[in-house]
């Protein structure tokens, strides 16, 4: 059954769709992450113009992580001070991308810079997560403990110092501050929530406990993401609703079916899979940008 | 189908009963109006029509002449970007801006269009791919250069099911009645199409009709787009407020308290 996009002006299969969201929801709730980046590269891959699919896949993970920092606020696991100093950040840094992302689709460059940025991010996560799996399977078999690590206090000299009494640190406001805007940027251009630098990014260089960074990083991501949303649509039109439906609904569904799932597997081989994965897509877009073109000459937005 | 095969009949048979004095050439489209809704897939459009048997007895009755189609569609202005190779990277190096360009433009033929007409009367027509011009200013690009941008953007179009020449696609059924399909993709442009039908005799054309069609997105799909469009500060909330909503649902529904 084929549905009309109104935004992004093509046909696709109803079932392909919510399939598609379905999926990006089970491996979100098998591995714990947001999905946004995979999701972008599958919708290029299936003919959504790749402006309407960062439009729209943030307005997906607005709604992917309401659901989610629910469950963590019930756990009293998010450190709201925390998240609104991220936040304030994350809305600069959201704002300043959507305009970029305005300036680069006129130049007729946004393709190029969406595509290259996620093949570097895709190539890093990836590579990053295959190794630490490996390297715990390892670990694992020799039966040596991982060493702790702890945040270090390396930005100590920096003014506007605050309290965040939840993670127990004293910094300065600076710190999440700028971390909150480089990943702003990166969420308007990408069109993903930024979970996945973010979280990686609160443990080692603000030295959060793991317990409550993902609830604060879904707390800010929701609201970062409402502002692309929003910015996207007045600036771009780019937002399809009804695209953004189907995934989401499509989303729920997965979530739940993927949560149990990832229960009955190790989390090292979960690693070794998502690296795998992460790798495969990143890879094919890199093909694509490096293979020469069908025609040399494609058409621009009118 | 069998709804749109008896309208033709019916049509034909009313266009058949008047005489054909007035013009040698009588023709009309299936539909006036093609709807894009929830669920477009792109849709056949028939053209049908009637010419007069020759009066020349030389001619022996037989259908006097060829037939040529064209449907164009709104012009715009299009963006052609050039990509060429950076660093084992190929990337958008060089674009350019054509003011005016058929966002559509089909045409169909009884013969190949070569043997209808000469090259100067089939471009005084605007008919065929060849014979596009594009309004492209001198001053930006001239000669072969112009004319390497020009095929880039017609095969650029050609890849979107946007342009399309198909030769012999307009049949001619016994002597007098002849019959073409257009097709309109998933991505056609919105707005007001122009069919043409051309009637050539001896190179020339002889008789020509112009018949108006128009393209747009109805109900649920046209008022989404207008009200991104119109609207876009409402319809950015509405969205975030949909996916908050859809997000607390989900949450409700699944979840394992």
């Amino acid at each position: 059954m084929q549905i009309y996009l109104p935004i992004a002006e093509i046909s696709l299969n109803v079932f392909l769709l919510l399939g598609l969201g379905g999926l990006i929801g089970f491996l979100a709730g098998l591995f714990g992450v947001g999905g946004g980046f995979l999701m972008t590269p599958l919708l290029i891959f299936i003919g959504v113009p790749p402006s309407v699919a960062v439009a729209t896949q943030a307005n997906h993970v607005v709604a992917s992580s309401v659901s989610g920092v629910l469950a963590h606020f019930k756990r009293d696991n998010v450190d709201v001070r925390m998240g609104l100093v991220l936040l304030a950040g994350g809305f600069l840094g959201s704002t300043v991308g959507v305009a970029l992302f305005s300036v680069l689709r006129g130049l007729g460059q946004i393709d190029l810079v969406i595509s290259l940025s996620y093949v570097l991010l895709l190539g890093i996560i990836g590579v990053l997560l295959f190794l630490e799996g490996g390297r715990a399977l390892v670990r694992r078999r020799r039966k040596v403990t991982a060493p702790s690590r702890r945040g270090h206090a390396w930005a100590a000299g920096w003014p506007l110092r605050m309290r965040f009494p939840k993670s127990r640190l004293y910094i300065s406001a600076l710190l999440p501050l700028s971390l909150g805007f480089g990943v702003g940027v990166l969420s308007a251009i990408m069109g993903v929530g930024g979970g996945f630098i973010l979280v990686p990014l609160m443990i080692y260089v603000l030295g959060m406990p793991t317990t409550v960074v993902i609830g604060t990083s879904l707390f800010q991501i929701i609201f970062v993401s409402a502002n692309v949303t929003f910015l996207q649509a007045t600036q771009n039109q780019t937002v399809d609703l009804v695209l953004a439906l189907l995934l989401v609904l499509g989303g729920v569904i997965g979530a739940q079916f993927g949560g149990r799932f990832a229960a009955r597997l190790p989390a090292d081989s979960l690693r070794i899979m998502l690296g795998l994965l992460i790798l495969c897509v990143g890879g094919k877009l890199l093909f694509d940008l490096v293979t020469p073109p069908v025609d040399i000459y494609s058409l621009g937005v009118s | 189908m069998a709804a749109r095969g008896l309208l033709f009949v019916a049509v034909l048979a009313v266009a058949l009963s008047t005489p054909l004095r007035a013009q040698s050439l009588i023709a009309d489209l299936s539909e006036h109006l093609v709807a894009i809704t929830t669920g477009f897939v792109g849709v056949d459009v028939l053209l049908f029509g009637a010419v007069e048997r020759s009066a020349d007895p030389e001619a022996g009755g037989q259908p006097s002449g060829d037939l040529v189609v064209v449907v164009r569609g709104p012009e715009q202005a299009q963006t052609l970007h050039r990509k060429s190779n950076v660093a084992g990277i190929w990337m958008n190096t060089a674009s350019l801006t054509f003011e005016q360009v058929p966002s559509f433009y089909a045409v169909a033929a009884s013969r190949p269009l070569e043997e209808i007409a000469e090259s100067t009367v089939l471009a005084a027509n605007g008919i065929g791919l060849d014979h596009l011009d594009f309004h492209l200013p001198a001053a930006k690009a001239s000669g072969p250069l112009r004319e390497e941008w020009r095929q880039g953007l017609i095969r650029a179009k050609q890849r979107e099911g946007l342009y399309v020449e198909a030769l012999g696609q307009v049949t001619l059924i016994g002597e007098t009645l002849f019959r073409s399909q257009v097709y309109f993709p998933t991505n056609v442009p919105t707005g007001v199409y122009q069919a043409q039908v051309f009637l050539f005799q001896g190179g020339q054309v002889a008789s020509a009709q112009v018949i108006p069609l128009s393209v747009s997105k109805v109900g649920l799909e046209a008022e989404l787009f207008d009200f991104a469009h119109g609207q876009a500060g409402a319809y950015g909330l509405i969205a975030v407020i949909l996916a908050l909503v859809a997000g607390w649902l989900g949450h409700l529904i699944f979840r394992r308290d």
